[in-house]
């Protein structure tokens, strides 16, 4: 089975970042393909490198570019949503003028027409959010 | 078209395993995660809202919030991310009623 999974949730928000995580991980090692994983409203929060949670906690963006790099996952972050909410990377920074960038490994930003690419590609889009 | 309906809040903050519990009909699922486990316990008001569905709620999310199995009403599923992964594919669709 093709998934693509939506986030809508930021990390350490409620427990949605976690359940999409735990439910991407558990479809690949059943065999499934993770076609997309979007970002979008305060989901977009999941692919700032610069988060530090303290060390006995789990690390919500990290995991994320680990399964990426794994599964070569392609995890794409919302462009509106990441504009409004300060994720940007080299792109981004140039064309508004941005003195530093933030994204983590593995993310990516682009636009809406990815989730909707997403959910047509795919047999099954499951959501996660608030 | 069977759908699996899944449910993330608490019955007691927001209304959606009522929604969920409303459009559900025979071949769905009704699969509660997160906070929405607190639907399934037996002794809970809201319990009475899934009678009659085929009900699944997520084991780690039970644990993690102290609920032991047993408190949950008659006929509901626990399973773990591997079987939510298999209700994904065992419905023709999926709806998340955030």
């Amino acid at each position: 089975m093709k998934l693509t999974i939506q986030v809508n949730e930021g990390p350490y928000q409620h427990q949605a970042s976690d359940s999409a995580y735990h439910f991407t991980k558990a479809a690949l090692e059943k065999g499934h393909e993770i076609f997309r994983v979007f970002f979008y409203h305060d989901g977009v929060n999941n692919g700032t490198r610069l988060t530090t949670p303290p060390q006995d906690d789990r690390n919500v963006v990290n995991r994320w570019s680990e399964l990426s790099k794994e599964h070569d996952l392609d995890l794409v972050i919302c462009v509106a949503a990441a504009q409004r909410r300060g994720i940007v990377d080299d792109g981004e920074a140039e064309r508004n003028g941005k003195d530093a960038t933030n994204i983590a490994d593995g993310f990516r930003i682009s636009g809406l027409g990815q989730l909707i690419e997403g959910a047509v590609q795919s047999d099954r889009l499951v959501v996660f959010g608030d | 078209m069977s759908i699996l309906h899944i449910v993330n809040k608490s019955p007691y903050e927001k209304n959606s395993v009522a929604m969920a519990a409303g459009y559900a009909k025979e071949g769905d699922t009704v699969l509660l995660i997160e906070d929405a486990v607190y639907a399934a316990v037996k002794a809970g008001s809201a319990s009475a809202k899934l009678s009659g569905l085929d009900v699944s709620v997520l084991g780690s999310d039970l644990a993690a919030r102290g609920v032991a199995e047993d408190k949950l009403a008659d006929g509901v599923n626990v399973v773990d991310y591997a079987g939510f992964v298999d209700l994904v594919e065992a419905k023709d669709s999926v709806q998340s009623w955030l």
